[in-house]
C-alpha cells in the first residue's frame, strides 16, 4: 500500500462513494486501484500483474496503466479520478497496456461533487494486445451546478481476438457540457462494444461520437448510446462503423428520448464498407417518453415529474 | 363512492359517450359489459383523468367531490386508480421496483402472492416484453394492489390471457372488495361481468341496461355478443 493519508484522500472517498463507488476496495490491498485529485495520485495498489507509473503535470496527471501477459485479474480495478475544489482544470493523460491473453476489468468513477467551473479532460490510449480482454466502466457523478466541463477522449487499438467493452455513463447530477470523442482500430477477429448512457437536464449539452474501424477479417463491433434530455438539454450523436475487411460485422444503435418543450435531439449514423463480404447496420430512434408508461405511473399516484424519473432510470440502468 | 353525471364525451364529430349516469357503492364491484367499440375504454380514461380524455359535459363526483378538474395524480392521491387492457412495458424496472414506486406501498411480496406469482421467481424479473400477457396483468394487478387504493378501474383484465390468469384475476377482484375497494370492472365476457354486484350494459356510448347481474348477462348474451346493428341502438330489442 502507498497511500497518502490526508483529509484530502479521505474527502475523495468520501466523493467516491456519493457516486456509487464501494469505497471500501479504495483501502483494501486486495483489490487494485489509484486515487487522483488534481494533479495529485493520492493512493495507489498495485496487484500481480497490474503495475503504474505515474508523473504530476501542471494540471493533472501523466498515468500508464500496465496488464501483464496471460494475467487475468479475477476482481475489477478501481479507479478514483475527480477534483475536489470548486474550480479548475484536470487533464489526465492515461494509456493502458493489455498484455497478450490478459483479462482486466476496471470500474472508474469520476467525481465532482462541489464543481462550479471544471474542465476535467481525460485523454486516454487503450492497446489491447493479442486475445487481450479489457472492460471499463466509467461512472460520472458531477454536482447539480451544470459547471462541469467533460471531454472524455479515447483512441484505442485491439489486436487479433482482443476484445473491448466500454460503459459510460452520466445519470446523476447535472452533466454540464460533455464531449465523448472515442475511435478505436480493430484487427482481425477483435471484438469491441461501446456503450454511452447520459440523462441531460436544463441547459445541458451533450455530444458523443463513437467510431469504429473494422479493419482485420471478422472483427465485429456495436456503438451503442441511451442518451435521455429534459428541460432545454440538447445531445448529438454520431455513430460511426467502417467495415474495412471480409466478413466484418458492425452495427450503430442510438436510442433518445427528449421530454420538454426545450429538449433537443440530434441523431447521425454514418456507416460503410470497404469490402463487399462486409455487413454493417444502423437503428435509430429518437422519441418522447412513452404516453402510457407516465400514465401509469402517475395513476399509482406520483406527479409527472417522479414517474419521468423512475422511466429515465429504468431506460438508463 | 363514485357517480357520475351526464358525461358526454365527443372525438371530433363522433359522439362516443352519450349521457352516462353511474353509482357505485363503497366496497361494490360494478361490471360494465358491452362489445367492442361502445365506449368502455373512454370511460374509464375519463374517470382516471387521462391526458385528452376531458368530458364535453357532465361531473364526475367521487366522495362527494367533482373531480372533473383534478389531474391523474391528484385523483390517483384521493385513492383512484386504473389497470389498462395492455399495460405497459417499463425498460429496466424491475417487478420489486415497480411494486415499490410509493414510499407507503405495500410489501410487493405479499401483493405478488396474492396474485399467484411466486416472488422468489419474479421480484428481480424485469417489467418488459418478456413476461408473458398472463404474467404483465397479474404484476399490473399486484402493482394496484401495493397502492392501497379505494376505487380500483379495470379494463378487460382478462383479455388476451391463460385460463389460469384468468382465475387469478378473478380471485384478485374479490380481494379488491375484501379490501373495502369498489371496483369497477371493464369487460367484454359475460363470464367476467358476473362477478360483479351489479351490472350495467353499455351500447353505443350509452347504458341502455342495468342491475341484475343475471339478467344483464343474459341479455348480453343472446343480443350483444352477434350485434348486428353497428352501434345504432335496437329499441325494439331493448324492449
Amino acid at each position: 500500500m502507498n497511500f497518502d493519508y490526508s483529509k484530502e484522500f479521505q474527502a475523495m472517498i468520501d466523493a467516491y462513494k456519493k457516486a456509487g463507488g464501494n469505497e471500501k476496495v479504495l483501502i483494501d490491498n486486495k483489490f487494485g486501484s489509484i486515487v487522483i485529485n488534481e494533479n495529485k495520485v493520492l493512493g495507489k495498489n498495485e496487484i500481480n500483474g497490474f503495475h503504474v507509473k505515474h508523473e504530476s503535470i501542471k494540471e493533472g496527471v501523466n498515468v500508464k496503466i500496465f496488464i501483464d501477459e496471460k494475467v487475468k485479474i479475477e476482481s475489477p480495478i478501481h479507479l478514483c479520478f475527480g477534483m475536489l475544489p470548486k474550480e479548475g482544470k484536470q487533464v489526465i493523460n492515461s494509456e493502458f497496456f493489455i498484455g497478450k491473453d490478459a483479462k482486466v476489468e476496471f470500474l472508474a468513477h469520476c467525481t465532482f461533487p462541489n464543481a462550479k467551473h471544471i474542465e476535467h479532460i481525460m485523454n486516454s490510449r487503450v492497446s489491447i494486445g493479442v486475445n487481450g480482454n479489457m472492460s471499463y466502466i466509467e461512472e460520472h457523478y458531477h454536482s447539480e451546478s451544470g459547471g462541469t466541463l467533460v471531454y472524455p477522449k479515447l483512441r484505442g487499438e485491439i489486436k487479433e481476438g482482443g476484445k473491448l467493452s466500454e460503459e459510460f455513463r452520466l445519470t446523476r447530477g447535472r452533466v454540464g457540457i460533455l464531449n465523448i470523442d472515442y475511435e478505436i482500430e480493430q484487427d482481425e477477429r477483435s471484438a469491441c462494444d461501446l456503450l454511452t448512457k447520459v440523462y441531460g437536464k436544463k441547459d445541458d449539452r451533450i455530444e458523443v461520437r463513437e467510431s469504429l474501424h473494422l479493419n482485420g477479417e471478422y472483427a465485429a463491433g456495436t456503438a451503442k448510446s441511451r442518451i435521455v434530455l429534459i428541460d432545454n438539454a440538447f445531445g448529438n450523436v454520431l455513430g460511426e462503423i467502417e467495415g474495412n475487411a471480409a466478413y466484418t460485422r458492425g452495427h450503430v444503435d442510438c436510442h433518445e428520448v427528449v421530454h420538454g418543450k426545450g429538449a433537443r435531439a440530434a441523431s447521425t449514423p454514418k456507416i460503410s464498407v470497404e469490402n463487399p463480404l462486409a455487413r454493417v447496420t444502423h437503428e435509430a430512434a429518437i422519441g418522447r417518453i412513452n404516453k402510457k408508461e407516465l400514465e401509469t405511473l402517475m395513476a399509482r399516484g406520483l406527479t409527472e415529474e417522479e414517474a419521468v424519473d423512475i422511466i429515465v432510470r429504468g431506460l438508463l440502468k | 363512492m363514485l357517480e357520475l353525471k351526464d358525461i358526454h364525451y365527443n372525438a371530433g364529430e363522433k359522439e362516443i359517450l352519450r349521457g352516462i349516469n353511474l353509482v357505485i357503492g363503497e366496497g361494490e364491484i360494478h361490471s360494465i359489459i358491452g362489445v367492442n367499440g361502445t365506449g368502455k375504454t373512454t370511460l374509464a380514461a375519463i374517470i382516471m383523468g387521462l391526458n385528452g380524455y376531458s368530458p364535453d359535459k357532465g361531473r364526475i363526483i367521487f366522495n362527494g367531490k367533482n373531480i372533473i378538474d383534478l389531474s391523474i395524480t391528484e385523483r390517483a392521491k384521493l385513492g383512484i386508480t386504473l389497470a389498462w387492457q395492455i399495460p405497459a412495458n417499463f425498460e429496466g424496472i424491475t417487478v420489486r421496483e415497480y411494486l415499490s414506486i410509493k414510499k407507503n406501498s405495500a410489501d410487493p411480496k405479499k401483493a405478488l402472492k396474492l396474485v399467484g406469482l411466486n416472488p422468489d421467481l419474479y421480484l428481480d424479473r424485469v417489467v418488459d416484453e418478456n413476461l408473458s400477457g398472463g404474467e404483465r396483468k397479474r404484476v399490473e394487478l399486484a402493482s394496484v394492489l401495493s397502492i392501497k387504493p379505494k376505487l380500483v378501474i379495470l379494463d378487460e383484465p382478462d383479455s388476451g390471457i391463460d385460463m389460469a390468469s384468468i382465475a387469478a384475476i378473478k380471485k384478485m377482484i374479490r380481494s379488491f372488495k375484501k379490501m373495502g375497494a369498489s371496483v369497477l370492472l371493464i369487460t367484454h365476457s359475460e363470464e367476467m361481468a358476473k362477478i360483479g354486484d351489479s351490472v350495467a350494459l353499455l351500447c353505443n356510448g350509452k347504458i341502455v341496461k342495468e342491475g341484475n347481474v343475471k339478467e344483464v348477462t343474459e341479455f348480453f348474451k343472446r343480443y350483444c355478443k352477434g350485434c348486428t346493428h353497428v352501434g345504432e341502438i335496437e329499441e325494439e330489442i331493448l324492449k
